[in-house]
């Protein structure tokens, strides 16, 4: 999941005497399954929490392409380079499309990009971490678009249009990356001793903090009761998850991997996977700012824009010359 | 082997492959997001393109190399391609100067290989030249752009020029492969595309009011292997690095 915690601004959600005419006439709708649109009446609060929810969505879209992109130059074969480079390119093609979706709320791209770079607005905490060796490439593919995946084919179903949309979209590229990502750790788990080794390591390093992606546990998830509500989320955390866990351990099994978890074992009576909890202090941690990568993160996307003001200026003036010029003609 | 056919597809290849490699370390720090998409798109039809005249190039050699073994595992001496593409990135206007002074020969050059009397080379110039006819444009557009732009950003361009000019005229120097290969019909006679270039990109850099350097000095030893500069041997540490610490994985 790329945006986690996103907050609600209320105290929870409304019983329905409490709302008014306008706020019962919206539940209605999203309860009958209607899609919000760009145009239409909904409360305040749901336009600032989708904002955030798409923000921060967006913005890890954007940040994403640091750790992928630590590995473009050292991709070990062209066609490897080839496909890695489209990825990325795919990851900021999303990025556009969702600053787009939360620009039809009334915000802009600029803006949402100015909270990002002052620390304001948060992307997911995956891209915290580091990609280590070559097999995070596959593991990054395969675990993280894989997550990612599992919260958005959920929200295609989304109550707000524009951003139902773009999961239909994008659902359908972060597929692509899931299974090219698994091409990748299928060569290194089936590979020398030591890329398996290497396979392992990422698997190792990158489970947990995928695991994380999710969300805190749904006692802890104090905002899920309204997004769900409204349908900007479609299931809890937890449902996620565990999901999530039962796909992928036959995943693993079929590379010949280690389960990272010693603790994962299937559980009868559930009908699901048993396994054991990310580290939530790290979560936390790594959510307010400390984790290996957030800092050096933040920094290069920060350098990015300063560095690219001159650019940016640039083209608007020309632009604006040549609209000058043609005014003139006319 | 065609030993001089051999050489001029590791220029051609090496080209690609090089600039390639050099845009791609853009990613994800471009000063927009639009340029971030472009110039990975850039890479990717540059690699596509090193995929093919490389692929070529070792089919013609015939000694069992593939495309990967001579981008991955030929040291610096091996390598064929222009000075100018080998240069470091710079500003975002040196990385677009260089490109456009890249695409502009790229794209006459493409337009003559289109005719060549090999058919294969022929097939490939004919593809990769509608990805260097956009790439042109493209690059066109923003040294225009950016040379029209602000103070500061004609100042950038204006200096990016003066930097990378002394790079551009390796590519209209022939030498003996040429020769063999002009004979043949098989590649144009690299200075006869200078006087279309010239007043191609003198369009362009009047466009964009700058100032189009006038000296024909040029450095040379890239298209011959003789003498690189100190930038690719670094280039080649990231690039290969995985195929030579673990020699004969398939990846
Ligand atoms: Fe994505
Ligand atoms: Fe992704
Ligand atoms: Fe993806």
């Amino acid at each position: 999941m790329y945006a986690q915690m996103v907050k609600t601004d209320g105290t929870g959600v409304k019983d329905r005497a409490e709302m008014s005419a306008d706020e019962q006439a919206f539940q209605d709708r999203i309860d009958r399954g209607e899609k919000i649109e760009p145009k239409d009446w909904m409360p305040d609060n749901y336009r600032r929490t989708l904002i955030r929810q798409i923000g921060q969505h967006a913005h890890s879209e954007i940040v994403g392409q640091l750790p992928e992109g630590n590995w473009i130059t050292r991709a070990p074969t062209l066609e490897r380079k080839a496909i890695l480079l489209a990825k990325v390119q795919d990851e900021a093609g999303h990025g556009l499309y969702l600053y787009g979706a939360a620009e039809t709320l009334g915000v802009t791209r600029d803006a949402l990009t100015e909270d990002l770079l002052a620390g304001r607005m948060k992307y997911s905490s995956i891209f915290n971490y580091p990609t280590l060796n070559w097999a995070d490439m596959g593991a990054v593919g395969w675990l993280v678009d894989g997550a990612a995946i599992i919260n958005q084919v959920a929200l295609q179903r989304t109550s707000y249009g524009p951003y139902a949309r773009a999961m239909v979209r994008i659902c359908k590229e972060e597929s692509f990356h899931a299974r090219q990502g698994f091409h990748i750790m299928m060569k290194m788990a089936r590979g020398t001793k030591e890329q398996k080794a290497m396979a392992q390591d990422a698997l190792n390093r990158l489970w947990y903090p995928v695991l994380m992606m999710f969300g805190p546990s749904d006692k802890d998830s104090v905002h899920t009761a309204q997004s769900m509500a409204w349908k900007i989320k479609m299931d809890t955390n937890d449902e996620l998850r565990q999901k999530f866990v039962d796909q992928t351990v036959q995943q693993i099994e079929y590379l010949g991997l280690e389960l990272p978890d010693p603790n994962t074992k299937w559980n009868d009576e559930t009908g699901q996977y048993d396994y054991s909890d990310p580290d939530w202090t790290e979560f936390f941690d790594v959510i307010k700012g400390n984790g290996p990568c957030n800092v050096d993160r933040l920094a290069a996307r920060n350098k990015a824009w300063d560095d690219g003001k001159w650019v940016r200026d640039g083209l608007m003036a020309h632009a604006a010359k040549k609209t000058a010029a043609k005014l003139a003609a006319e | 082997m065609d030993k001089d056919l051999f050489q001029y597809l590791l220029r051609l290849g090496d080209n690609t492959l090089v600039l390639g490699h050099r845009v791609s370390e853009w990613c994800g720090h471009a000063p927009v997001l639009e340029e971030d998409i472009a110039l990975a798109n850039t890479a990717l039809d540059l690699i596509g393109q090193t995929q093919l005249w490389l692929g070529l190039a070792a089919e013609v050699e015939g000694a069992g190399r593939d495309a990967d073994k001579l981008a991955m595992l030929r040291d610096i001496w091996g390598f064929r391609n222009l000075l100018l593409v080998e240069l470091p990135n710079g500003d975002f206007g040196r990385t677009l100067m260089r490109q456009f002074l890249f695409d502009a020969w790229q794209v006459i050059n493409l337009g003559r290989l289109m005719k060549s009397s090999d058919p294969r080379v022929a097939e490939i110039a004919a593809k990769a030249s509608k990805e260097a006819a956009y790439h042109v444009e493209r690059s066109a557009d923003t040294v225009v752009g950016l040379g029209d732009g602000t103070a500061e950003s004609h100042a950038r361009m204006q200096a990016a020029l003066e930097y990378l000019w002394p790079y551009v005229g390796e590519m209209f120097v022939g030498d003996d492969v040429d020769a063999a290969l002009v004979a043949a019909g098989v590649v144009p006679d690299p200075a006869s595309l200078r006087e279309e270039y010239d007043a191609f990109v003198g369009r362009i850099f009047a466009t964009a009011t700058l100032e189009m350097p006038e000296s024909r000095f040029t450095h040379k030893g890239g298209k011959n292997g003789a003498f690189h500069t100190e930038h690719l041997g670094h280039m080649l540490c990231s690039m290969q690095w995985l195929q030579r610490a673990y020699p004969g994985a398939s990846w």
